[in-house]
């Protein structure tokens, strides 16, 4: 899989430690995400867990998330090891987290999964964007800027995790760079 | 250089003399566990790359443990289940514990202590995360997603980074009315919950070196909650008696090196620790039992990995014992050989079992994870609205233990036990003689 560097769309912003039960609740976890309809189920209920009153990731009733880009603070994806919380994030449409900092598994999880890019900012961005900003995320630049306001931002550069994510996955990338075999 | 334990297991594990903190090592895996809840996936991930007639690297050091949505009506948790048994038949995989059987245990990290699965100096990774709990064997054991435990099942490898280590000594001794869980929720509370994030956390002194096995557990089962890759605790005579007393598998354990490198050390004295309470919805949210007696709770839930082993009763039922509850308790053991242990413990001559029947618990006789992690909406104890529960267990995120409305206070068995008692927090020397 070819995938391109720069990543458009609506942000969804969102505060710090936002935990994996927030993400993708507990009582969600008897779907399996290797089960196609199971997978697509999950992304329907990506951040449901987050506080009543807050703004949806997911419309009601629907399976898609129009914002490709989650923004968050510090310790995102903090809590359980539970790979659904990348894979519904993903299965709705996101293509990329941005935040100041990640729990290992979470991190870990994205890049095996090829589920998501789970980019650092090195300041604090929750308080320059809005939901519903349109953005732009350029990964060989390693910048977002926000399309709304014209700013623009640096970001880590994601180094090796990054060509993992790009193959669609740990398994994908190791078949790719000839780690394992490419048929089983 | 002289090595942390966290170093010399690497090390070991992958094969090198020496290694140091952001090497990347690939590892020799001792033991892969998986539950219901993330064996599944990580089966149907194992078929879709190895192959649909792919074997498991060694099925004798796979162990499935079905712990999560067990007692409930929800099909697709028995299909889960199901997915399990098959995998298990397929494969030949002797350390599996059948829901419905006699083999059945309950909760993963206290049924894989408990059945001789956590031995000193070895590797052990789990799709769990409080998988870290069995570093209190002297292991390396932490928390890993379904596609990473998939390519384990394949492999028997996996690509680790070495961890930097935090060292966490405790002189002297703890008050008898201090637990390990205000130990631990003492640490998160000073570092944050993400102060240890990429760090192994090593804990030490002469206080630590007194716990018994089950509360060495609970120190290392909430190290995720401060970020820990891994907590680790020195093998003494009390961690060979509890292990040679269910293996027969010969190991070795580590000891740190003289001069080894720690990124951060802390030294507590023990006398000093109070009862401690993580306040909603955080467990770093830190305060004082005894500043916390105005709040009212609604209910008290005693169970899970971290807070419903043997010792967690015998010690809620030290606090129960010839009172009455006020407010809804719901009692969860961890295993069934915990079950079996309340109705064989005593407490001044009296049964675990009888002891919280006298003072009104609502007692399940069924081992799992239940509500700590909220689950299918007729899990026992589930908090379903807006509930103030004080806890034992491990998290107190929104909605954790259900309902989005609910709050949970986490605190040690003797805090949750008074408070039952009172229905208000209650720091536990307000009831212990």
């Amino acid at each position: 899989m070819t995938a391109s560097s720069k990543i458009r769309g609506k942000v969804f912003v969102l505060g710090d430690n936002i935990d994996t039960d927030q993400i993708i609740p507990a009582e969600y976890l008897n779907l399996v995400p290797t089960i196609a309809e199971e997978y697509e189920k999950l992304g329907s209920y990506a951040l449901i867990g987050l506080p009543d009153g807050h703004a949806r990731f997911v419309p009601e009733g629907g399976t898609k998330s129009p914002f490709p880009i989650v923004l968050a603070g510090r310790n995102f994806g903090c809590g359980s090891s539970r790979e659904h919380a990348p894979i519904a994030l993903g299965a709705a449409g996101g293509k990329a987290v941005v935040a100041e900092s990640y729990a290992r598994i979470f991190f870990r999880n994205c890049v095996a999964t090829g589920e998501l890019y789970p980019v650092e900012t090195p300041v604090r961005l929750v308080d320059e964007f809005q939901t519903g900003d349109e953005a732009e995320i350029d990964l060989d630049e390693n910048a977002i800027t926000n399309l709304r306001t014209g700013t623009r931002f640096e970001l880590n550069a994601l180094g090796d995790a990054r060509p993992v994510i790009d193959a669609g996955g740990l398994f994908a990338y190791a078949r790719e760079t000839g780690m394992i075999p490419r048929s089983a | 250089m002289p090595m942390t334990m966290t170093e010399k297991i690497l090390a070991r594990a992958s094969g090198r003399t020496e290694v140091a903190p952001g090497d990347n090592v690939w590892v020799n895996v001792d033991t892969l566990m998986t539950h219901d809840v993330c064996g599944p996936g990580t089966i149907g991930i194992f078929k879709r790359e190895f192959g649909k007639n792919a074997r498991v690297w060694d099925p004798e050091k796979v162990v499935i443990i079905p712990d999560h949505y067990i007692f409930t009506s929800d099909d697709k948790c028995h299909r889960n289940v199901d997915i399990l048994r098959e995998f298990v038949r397929e494969q030949g995989i002797p350390n599996y514990y059948d829901v419905g059987t006699k083999d059945y245990k309950g909760v993963c990290h206290v049924a894989l202590a408990q059945e001789g699965h956590t031995r000193p100096g070895e590797v052990l990774f789990g799709t769990d995360s409080h998988t870290c709990m069995a570093g209190a064997f002297n292991q390396f054991a932490t928390g890993i997603g379904n596609t990473d435990a998939a390519f384990i099942l394949g492999t028997g490898k996996l690509l680790v980074k070495v961890p930097p280590t935090m060292r966490f000594d405790f002189d002297g001794e703890f008050p008898p009315y201090v637990m390990a869980k205000d130990v631990i929720l003492h640490i998160i509370g000073d570092i944050g919950v993400a102060g240890g994030t990429y760090k192994a956390m090593e804990f030490g002194g002469d206080a630590i070196k007194r716990l018994t096995m089950e509360e060495r557990m609970t120190v290392c089962n909430m190290v995720i909650e401060g970020g820990g890759k891994n907590g680790v605790i020195d093998a003494d005579e009390t961690t060979f008696e509890y292990v040679r007393a269910r293996t027969q598998k010969a190991f070795e354990p580590v000891v740190a090196d003289a001069g080894a490198a720690h990124v951060f050390a802390k030294r507590y004295d023990a006398s000093t620790i109070e009862p401690t309470v993580a306040r909603p919805h955080s467990p770093d949210n830190k305060a004082r039992a005894r500043e916390l007696g105005d709040v009212r709770v609604t209910r008290a839930y005693i169970g899970s990995c971290t807070g419903g082993k043997i010792t967690d009763f015998i010690n809620a039922a030290e606090v129960m014992r010839g009172r009455r509850v006020a407010v809804d308790t719901f009692l969860v053991p961890a295993t069934t050989e915990i079950a079996e242990g309340l109705r064989t413990e005593t407490v001044g001559g009296e049964t675990l079992h009888a002891i919280f029947e006298a003072a009104g618990c609502k007692l399940s006789a069924d081992a799992s994870c239940a509500a700590c992690l909220g689950g299918p909406k007729d899990t026992f104890g589930r908090i379903n609205g807006p509930e103030v529960c004080i806890s034992t267990t491990n998290r107190n995120f929104p909605g954790r233990m259900g309902s989005k409305e609910g709050q949970v206070y986490l605190a040690s068995p003797y805090t949750v036990a008074a408070s039952a008692v009172t229905g208000r927090i209650t720091d536990p020397r307000e009831l212990l003689q």
